[in-house]
């Protein structure tokens, strides 16, 4: 073999080598299943406050659901980003168009590591990576409320995205880089009351999906966490609830909890945006819930904006 | 004399028309309702004790507000740039604008027709007033840098 044909044959060989590493190493994992075993049955009761706590509604019942329609799990919603458009999908117990036919298992893989029951990566618009934080406890109780929803017929469209951000398997490469099931602050000291609340907004809460900024690939810059962010969809941007320049840092927990209550800032402006929809959920959560999460809020690190300054 | 009158009436129309600065003056009445809705809240959250008389007149003055909403003269075309947090929609979506800003005029006029008596009333018709600020800010609003 000449010695073009060395380095040729070498370059091949590290082509495929890197390949089926790639291949290896963004296979889709279940959770290991005695994680759900350990926990007890699924409490329905206790699954409504994590039904709202997670957001659920907001992108799987139909845009602007109040009341009973917002159990109405059919999903549809539309989530368009730079990556492509998003929708959301039926999460109804309809047997085949929703999660109807789903094992408490097969909830978890999805809760958890972001895999459908037939072993494919979704997309991570369904932050999973936050919900990766949670609990296995309140991923059964949360299956348990689910299972007390009306069945909705009908499938929805799929996802419309660009190259490369099409092809599912690179999602496994995602995961490697940006999935953990460990909190994102560290406080030291922390009373029971800030750990409620990193609980409630690292795992299901999801804040950190909008408001902590991105890199090019879509993770999320933690090194940031809740600085506020350029807006996934539209030009806006969705705030820094940090105490740093430009954040919260004049609001106090009783403001935060106040807002996430009824909608009204310290100044009266009222809340805007998709935040109406979680500010809804917020408001079904207890006090305690909203007190916990404006404590965690006022003791992470604080950062100025995670967004650039306005054009003129 | 024909060019005074002419001018003259053409200012008259233009001052029904679109006002002057429609940027600040939309800024204005937004921030007097985010002020009239403060001295609602602070009723409904007992830092001040309920008193009927003083809902009214707020009630009456967020009334007043509303019908100084005009869409026309506020949101003309072209003031969708500059200072502003105005959402393409409103332009975009004219009808659903109106509706968004009715869902608060149509609250006032429920909570005037019935006015409150007590603070569990006041609660419930501040909570459909209130949804309506969230529920227009959702769509027509943006947040910039």
């Amino acid at each position: 073999m000449s010695r073009v044909g060395k380095v040729g044959a070498l370059f091949g060989v590290m082509i495929a080598a890197g390949a089926a590493a790639g291949w290896f190493l963004s296979a889709p994992h279940r959770p290991d299943h005695r994680i759900m075993t350990a926990a007890e049955p699924g409490n329905a009761e206790r699954g409504l406050r994590i039904f709202h706590a997670g957001g659920c509604a907001s992108c799987h019942a139909a845009r602007g659901a109040e009341g009973e329609a917002r159990f109405q799990l059919a999903g549809g919603v539309e989530l368009r980003t730079p990556f492509g458009t998003f929708v959301a999908p039926n999460i109804s117990q309809d047997a085949s168009d929703g999660i109807g036919n789903w094992t408490l298992d097969d909830f978890a893989a999805a809760m958890l590591k972001g895999v459908s029951p037939d072993g494919r990566h979704y997309y991570p618009a369904f932050p999973y990576a936050s919900y990766a934080r949670m609990k296995p406890q309140d991923i059964a109780d949360l299956f348990a409320f689910m299972q007390t929803l009306p069945p909705v017929a009908g499938q929805t469209a799929g996802h419309d995205l660009a190259f490369p951000f099409n092809i599912r398997r690179g999602i496994g490469l995602w995961k490697l880089l940006y999935m953990s099931d460990m909190p994102v602050v560290e406080i030291a000291d922390a009373s029971d009351k800030v750990l409620a609340g990193r609980y409630l907004v690292e795992g299901p809460g999801h804040c950190g999906e909008c408001h902590t900024p991105r890199d090019f690939a879509g993770g999320p810059d933690t090194g940031r966490w809740l600085a506020g962010a350029v807006a996934a969809e539209g030009d806006g941007v969705v705030p820094n609830i940090t105490s740093g320049e430009g954040g919260i840092a004049d609001w106090s927990e009783a403001d935060i909890a106040g807002y996430l209550e009824t909608g009204f800032t310290p100044d009266f402006d009222s809340v805007g945006g998709s935040m109406v929809e979680v500010q809804k959920n917020m408001a079904e959560l207890t006090s305690e819930d909203r007190e916990a999460i404006a404590a965690y809020l006022k003791a992470i690190p604080a950062h100025p904006n995670g967004y650039p300054a306005r054009q003129p | 004399m024909r060019k005074l009158l002419l001018a003259i009436s053409i200012l008259a129309l233009a001052g029904t028309a679109a006002s002057a600065d429609p940027l600040a003056d939309r800024k204005a009445l937004m921030k007097e309702r985010g002020k009239l809705t403060g001295d609602l809240s602070k009723m409904v959250k007992g830092q001040e004790p309920f008193d009927a008389a003083s809902v009214l007149r707020t009630l009456e003055a967020m009334k007043d507000n509303a019908g100084k909403f005009d869409i026309g003269a506020l949101y003309p075309e072209g003031s969708n740039t500059g200072d502003t947090t105005a959402a393409p929609a409103i332009w975009d979506n004219p009808d659903g604008f109106r509706d968004a800003e009715k869902k608060f005029e149509d609250a006032v006029g429920a909570a005037l027709a019935d006015a409150p008596a007590d603070l569990d009333a006041l609660k419930a018709k501040f909570g459909v007033i209130g949804a309506s600020c969230g529920a227009c800010h959702e769509n027509f609003r943006i947040r910039k840098g």
